[in-house]
């Protein structure tokens, strides 16, 4: 359920809404890292729920020595009202056989808040990826038919491709069987896409096809492709460097070495 | 995963696997049926003395100023060596629970792998916990609930002393053996004291029962502090043991600090693992 940190409920009405699924390689949570350590935003409030695996930790974005204590939990919300955005980051993996309970939570909150839209940022198994997947850039989206409606044009002119329904039984030809929806390493992602279908909520997936490993270049092109869409940062010139990483991404590698060993 | 020589390599991934999605979907009544029984096998349960629960049936919860709470052996048994010695404790409670890692109580008397709940006999408000049995990523969050719900939270100041070793905790220099162990902090916004030690750096987190504690006070404003010490000996021993000792310093006026401890309590409770290693017998 959702906690403000404040006594009284933040108002999220007409907000957009940017969360990520925790999926291959991470690449949802790291992108939406970026867009909380550059937007400068506050948290507003936690998820507390048994789904997630408690975590704690101090400020993952500090900007300077004095806000560096200061506890974080396991998923929690941030705004920027002047940008009308909101956004859930999840640290947690999701405890096994409550993944449908937190997608259900999830979609109930989303739907109370009242946001414009949602879009979900999920990454899926580059090597599942069938002929047709292949094609072109890693980037794809889904839309719920209440998203559709709106924002099929912006994305038709971004160039950007839908996820293409694969066959349900590759290399047999079944006239009957029909193509599915199959996003393998994404999580929570196609579960809370058919959910928001049926539940009739406006939502957005944008996934990335990419295999685990060193997934910082990922997460900065997702977030970059979604910066072309939502125009969360309005700069004209295109540094690559325009995204901040924040403190928490150091030592993604493990501790220093023993100097002794040269 | 197999590899060339055969032999079976467990393959950590951080993706989910959504394939359990399909199964949910031709969940008959009696997989149902088996999993809500798995469900309620794994529930906590608190037990109390019947005085403690007389009060919690009243509608009333533990009255409690000071929470400590000890997870792992060596802040348990640092608990047991600097504290409870002084014979001025009752056990008011147990919390018991099952999981894949529960041994059956056969050779071990059950109080080894429990969570035993002490309070102050002069000092009633103040209440420790000592947890060294393994709990369930899925319990955690329902073990904080459970414990927090019986106590009052006005005033309520909470100390986690949490056991973790060196080789999780990441930092940009070269960490010599004659650093660990060591302990770091990680405190509540509502907490307003002063740590006794340096703060936790990113990008280091805490994990487990002692996160889960936090995660609790944090959403609900309880002051509390978690103190992790970061040893690099497998296993209780007293050097570490120590190093918790300045975390208790600050609430030092309710309760009795054992400074100096006879070695007779100290090698009763370092001994009890020395049979688990056999290397150079």
């Amino acid at each position: 359920m959702f906690i403000a940190l404040e006594n009284s409920s933040p108002s999220f009405k007409d907000f957009t809404l940017v969360m990520p699924a925790v999926a291959v390689g991470n690449v949802g949570q790291l992108a939406v890292d970026l867009i909380v350590s550059t937007l400068h935003m506050s948290t507003v409030g936690h998820i507390h729920t048994d789904c997630l695996i408690p975590m704690a930790g101090n400020n993952p974005y500090p900007t300077c020595k004095g806000d560096a204590e200061e506890m974080h939990t396991p998923a929690e919300v941030y705004t920027a009202p002047e940008l009308k955005l909101a956004v859930l980051q999840i640290r947690a993996p999701i405890i096994q056989n409550k993944s449908k309970r937190f997608r259900q939570l999830i979609v109930s909150w989303i739907k109370a808040s009242g946001f414009s839209r949602t879009v979900v940022l999920s990454s899926s198994h580059a090597y599942q990826r069938d002929d047709k997947q292949l094609q072109g850039a890693p980037l794809r989206y889904l839309l719920t038919p209440s998203l559709l409606k709106v924002s099929a044009e912006a994305l038709k002119e971004l160039g950007w491709r839908e996820m293409e329904r694969v066959a349900a039984f590759p290399g047999l030809t079944d006239a009957n069987a029909e193509p599915r929806l199959y996003i393998p390493g994404g999580g929570i992602t196609k579960g809370l896409y058919t959910d928001s279908c049926a539940e009739d909520l406006p939502l957005a997936v944008l996934l990335l096809f990419c295999s685990e490993g060193d997934n910082i270049p990922d997460a900065f092109t997702l977030v970059n492709q979604l910066n072309d869409w939502l125009h969360l940062l309005d700069n004209p010139s295109q540094e690559p460097n325009k995204w901040k990483v924040p403190a928490s991404w150091s030592l993604l590698f493990g501790s220093g070495i023993p100097p002794a060993l040269f | 995963m197999a590899t060339f020589f055969g032999e079976v390599l467990s393959v950590y991934s951080r993706a989910v696997e959504d394939d359990d999605e399909e199964e949910e979907l031709d969940e008959n009544e009696e997989d149902k049926q088996i999993r809500r029984e798995l469900e309620e096998k794994r529930e906590v349960h608190l037990n109390w003395t019947p005085e403690v629960s007389e009060v919690l049936r009243s509608g009333n919860k533990l009255q409690c100023a000071d929470f400590i709470l000890a997870v792992g052996h060596n802040a348990a048994r640092f608990l047991s060596v600097y504290v409870l010695t002084s014979e001025n404790w009752d056990v008011v409670g147990r919390a018991s629970l099952w999981n894949e890692r529960s041994r059956p109580a056969a050779g071990k008397s059950s109080e080894d792998s429990i969570c035993v709940f002490y309070r102050n006999k002069d000092n009633p408000s103040v209440l420790i916990c000592q947890v060294t049995c393994y709990i369930a990523e899925d319990q955690l969050f329902q073990w904080a609930q459970k414990v927090f719900d019986c106590l009052q939270h006005r005033g309520l100041n909470v100390t986690v002393l949490s056991d973790a070793s060196v080789a999780d905790y990441k930092t940009a220099d070269y960490l010599c053996s004659s650093t660990a162990p060591f302990l770091r902090s990680l405190h509540t916004t509502a907490f307003s004291g002063q740590p006794v030690c340096q703060s936790l750096e990113q990008p280091n987190i805490i994990t487990g029962l002692s996160a889960a504690v936090l995660n609790h006070c944090q959403v609900h404003r309880i002051a509390a502090i978690a103190y992790n010490c970061y040893s690099d000996i497998i296993g209780p021993d007293s050097v570490t043991m120590e190093t918790y000792k300045p975390a208790l310093t600050r609430i030092g006026k309710s309760i009795q600090l054992d400074s100096s401890p006879s070695t007779d309590i100290l090698r009763k409770f370092v001994k009890t693992t020395d049979i688990q290693s056999n290397l150079y017998i």
